[in-house]
């Protein structure tokens, strides 16, 4: 018990928590207090741990060592329904809502309240509407939730958490498709929630909104406590720092490049997810362009049609002056392209086979013997090859690749993709989820590819990957190549003016 | 052959079992009659794995072992036709099956339970509408092609179980066998087949063709039937044609299953399948020599698929949870 004398306890303590899964440590002895009213900065590199404690903190998942207080007690949140209970809610990157319902209804699901055994929807109606003041939202509780947009739908999960009367709110990546307006808007209603005294975790990569609205950053390196930055010390440059653990520039082990022939040329092209827009550009061999813009601009569709994944509504694209038509993978292979896609689990690997299978598995046809019959010996020195290439960290090349690390796995993929020898590599999100020391490994094998003259498309969502690797970078807004910067044009600014559809000020800037 | 070894414990521990409480189990006239319909049921077994392996399922197998049953003697004996026409021409509309089965569940993307079950209703009343329900058979004729059924070679004096005739099914097995573990393991479509069954999509992103895989499992599984329907036809030589084969898909499904195909796709050992159907029959033979009620037969049968199900999961997850606790303690250190 504490002592009644002692200070007043913080809101909220996680005391040296960690946590292990197969394969990595995913936390590993972190600390963070959040006082009343407080806007914390969680921030750190993909792999930093941030979601895992976010995970533990909405009781999605249990630390192995370690306590949360709460006021100053040790509580057990073993689920999410006790987080609720004690005030913690979570609002995902992706958002919860069951868009099939209305506004009311997913303020209160799983939470009804009842009349006579049956839904009160007067009571729903009335409490939604006040619910939704409070965050500033005015919509009607009966509109159905897919007709709003995603800045809105964002409003509605915050009404949801105030209405379990949240005093922790927990934002990951809050403003990840929002746009320049609609996070704006956001950050009137976190600060006014400050205001009432509800305290707020905010994850986010976007260092200018934290440095906007955060008390105090706190930040996580490879699982670990990386620093505490407090309202004064809070700079972009003290950020990045602690995040990545040395000066930025020593980090992305960029060279200039010397570009040689269009290698990729994309003339007209459009995507069924967007087929309004044409998309024209080109990339060289041993140059490295970066795809920039916010989730939903495209990026991931425009590498999926290119590799032949989603056919094109129209355009030409043409590999090494060849028109290519992608109607499949195979296609897209066949032309030197390779594709490492964003979703890893999904689509880059076969989770249940072996690390050698799987570097095995593009190359199948290629390397086939006669009748169709498999190519051990040359699946066996390409998976040797790449293993040791790439550093895969695989007791051996049997291993089944679930049980892999983040980083390794990504290794595997890309290694499946190095023993076709592509011209031109598309990435997507290549660094996602890896930890910080297969992110650098990443970064210089792009380097190695380049010099050896592969033409790399790479898109992602980080800032300072963008602005550490390419030279030259295409940002995308709602379906459409909003412009072009170059490497003396490159900066944190310019890229989110374009990528929020803000084109005058970003070429005025 | 690892994974394996469970269900062929289970196979050897009621043998023998069998072998010791009924004497008359080992006699070569039963044992013969054991090992053809094993093989029977092992042949459309392997079929169906392979259909299984890409995450898939079969049910039509039953009806199409009917149909083939019915439409093979219709051929030759209503409508005279020559072995060489009307063999091939069974297989032939086998093959055109599995082909609309796969081209359904690819191209019009439906979901291979809805396409077969529907399958298995059509073939079914199309083979009682062919024969106008009449019972079929090949009377004393046909005696060379039905040694494919019920043909024996003798092996000679065998220990304990006297004078032995090995039966040709099981011959036509094992050759099937051979054939289906070499494509599945040795070649690159039967990697295909394995990586696809796992991630549709990865395979696909790694430039695989999977619909052509897909339609291909499906046209292997509904040749194959159609290849046992004319073995069961010859061996029975009583064909009706409303309930000739019925059930047989689940026959051949459990084999799988025990065998060590999952459901979910990707997985699956020719070995194990053909084990698997023996299993059963095994099961079948015991009951009836133990002097159980032949009433509880399907109890047992349910009882035991399940009981060996239920294990092999939980073998598998106590493997999972050693590797993780192994695994973490290596990172720890």
């Amino acid at each position: 018990m504490t002592a009644s004398t002692a200070p007043a306890a913080p809101l909220l303590e996680v005391r040296s928590v960690t946590k292990r899964f197969p394969g990595v440590t995913a936390l590993s002895n972190v600390s963070l207090t959040l006082g009343t009213g407080e806007v914390l900065a969680l921030i750190g590199e993909n792999g930093a741990g941030k979601s895992t404690l976010m995970k533990i903190l909405a009781g999605v998942q249990e630390p192995d060592e370690g306590e949360l207080l709460i006021d100053g007690r040790a509580e057990r949140v073993d689920s999410v329904q006790t987080a609720q209970r004690l005030g913690i809610a979570l609002i995902h990157q992706e958002l919860n809502l069951s868009d099939n319902l209305d506004v009311g209804a997913n303020i209160f699901l799983g939470r009804e309240p009842l009349k006579r055994g049956l839904i009160y929807r007067q009571k729903i109606r009335e409490d939604s509407a006040e619910l939704l003041k409070r965050v500033g939202l005015n919509v009607s509780p009966d509109t159905l939730v897919n007709r709003l947009p995603i800045g809105q739908q964002q409003l509605v999960e915050i009404a949801r958490a105030l209405s379990i009367n949240a005093r922790v709110l927990i934002m990951d990546e809050p403003t990840s498709s929002l746009s320049t307006h609609e996070a704006e808007r956001l950050f009137e209603v976190v600060k006014d929630l400050r205001q009432k005294g509800v305290s707020v975790i905010y994850i986010s990569h976007r260092l200018g909104e934290v440095k906007e609205l955060a008390d105090r950053v706190t930040v996580f390196r490879d699982g670990r406590n990386a620093g505490d930055l407090s309202r004064e010390e809070i700079t972009h440059d003290r950020m990045v720092q602690l995040m990545v653990g040395r000066d930025i520039s020593q980090f992305y082990a960029r060279k200039p490049h010397n570009a040689g022939n269009v290698v990729l040329k994309v003339e007209g092209l459009r995507t069924p997810a967007h087929p309004d827009h044409a998309l024209s550009f080109s990339v060289r061999s041993g140059e490295i362009v970066g795809v920039a813009g916010l989730v939903g601009a495209g990026r991931t569709e425009l590498l999926q049609v290119l590799f032949g994944v989603d056919p094109a509504v129209a355009g030409t694209i043409r590999v090494a002056g060849q028109v290519c038509r992608m109607s499949s993978p195979r296609d897209a292979i066949a032309a030197g392209m390779a594709l490492v896609p964003e979703d890893r689990k999904q689509q880059g690997l076969v989770l249940e086979m072996a690390v050698r299978t799987n570097i095995g598995l593009a190359g199948l046809k290629r390397h086939q013997k006669s009748g169709g019959f498999l190519n051990d010996a040359q699946e066996g020195r390409d998976s040797a090859a790449m293993i040791e290439k790439l550093r895969i960290k695989t007791p051996n090349e049997r291993q089944i690749v679930q049980y892999l690390s983040g980083g390794n796995q990504q290794k595997v993929v890309l290694g499946k993709w190095l023993s076709m020898q592509p011209k031109v590599l598309l990435l997507d999100e290549p660094t996602r989820g890896i930890d910080i020391g297969a992110k650098q490994e990443i970064y210089s094998l792009m380097e190695e590819l380049a010099e050896q003259g592969v033409a790399i498309l790479f898109v992602s969502s980080e800032m300072e990957e963008i602005l550490g690797m390419s030279d030259r970078t295409l940002v995308m807004h709602e379906g459409r190549i909003t412009g072009e910067l170059q490497r003396d044009e490159l900066g944190e600014e310019a890229v989110m003016q374009l990528a929020t559809g803000n084109v005058a000020a970003a070429t005025a800037g | 052959m690892k994974k394996n070894l469970g269900i062929l414990g289970l196979f050897f521990v009621v043998f023998i079992v069998t072998a010791i409480a009924n004497p008359s189990f080992i006699n070569a006239y039963n044992l013969e009659n054991l090992i053809r319909r094993s093989s029977l049921y092992g042949i459309i077994g392997i079929g169906v794995s392979f259909v299984i392996i890409t995450g898939g399922i079969d049910l039509s197998i039953g009806s199409v072992i009917g149909l083939v049953g019915c439409a093979l003697p219709w051929l030759m004996i209503t409508h005279e036709f020559p072995v060489a026409a009307a063999v091939p021409l069974v297989l032939l509309l086998a093959l055109v099956i599995g082909l609309g089965h796969g081209l359904l569940i690819t191209q019009l993307r439906l979901q291979p339970f809805v396409v077969t079950l529907c399958g298995l209703l059509f073939y079914r009343g199309f083979g009682r509408w062919l024969t106008s329900d009449a019972t079929m058979g090949f009377g004393r004729d046909y005696e060379g092609l039905r040694k494919l059924a019920i043909g024996k070679i003798p092996l000679g004096e065998l220990p304990f179980i006297g004078k032995f005739n090995l039966p040709v099914p099981f011959l036509i097995l094992l050759v099937l066998a051979v054939v289906a573990a070499v494509f599945l393991n040795r070649t690159i479509y039967g990697r295909y087949l394995l990586a696809l069954g796992r991630n549709e999509q990865a395979a696909r992103f790694s430039g695989i063709n999977t619909t052509v895989m897909v339609v291909l499992a499906y046209v292997i599984c509904a040749v194959v039937a159609g290849f046992g329907g004319l073995l069961f036809a010859l061996d029975s030589n009583s064909i009706q044609p409303a309930s000739f084969g019925n059930f047989y898909e689940l026959y051949a499904i459990a084999a799988a299953v025990l065998g060590g195909c999952s459901l979910r796709g990707g997985e699956g050992s020719i070995f194990g399948v053909m084990i698997g159907a023996a299993i059963m029959q095994l099961l079948y033979n015991s009951i009836n020599l133990l002097g159980i009620p032949t009433t509880l037969e399907f109890a047992i049968i349910g009882a035991v698929i399940l009981a060996g199900v239920i294990t092999d999961e939980l073998v598998k997850r106590i493997a999972a949870k050693r590797r993780a606790v192994l695994q973490a303690r290596q990172a720890a250190s």
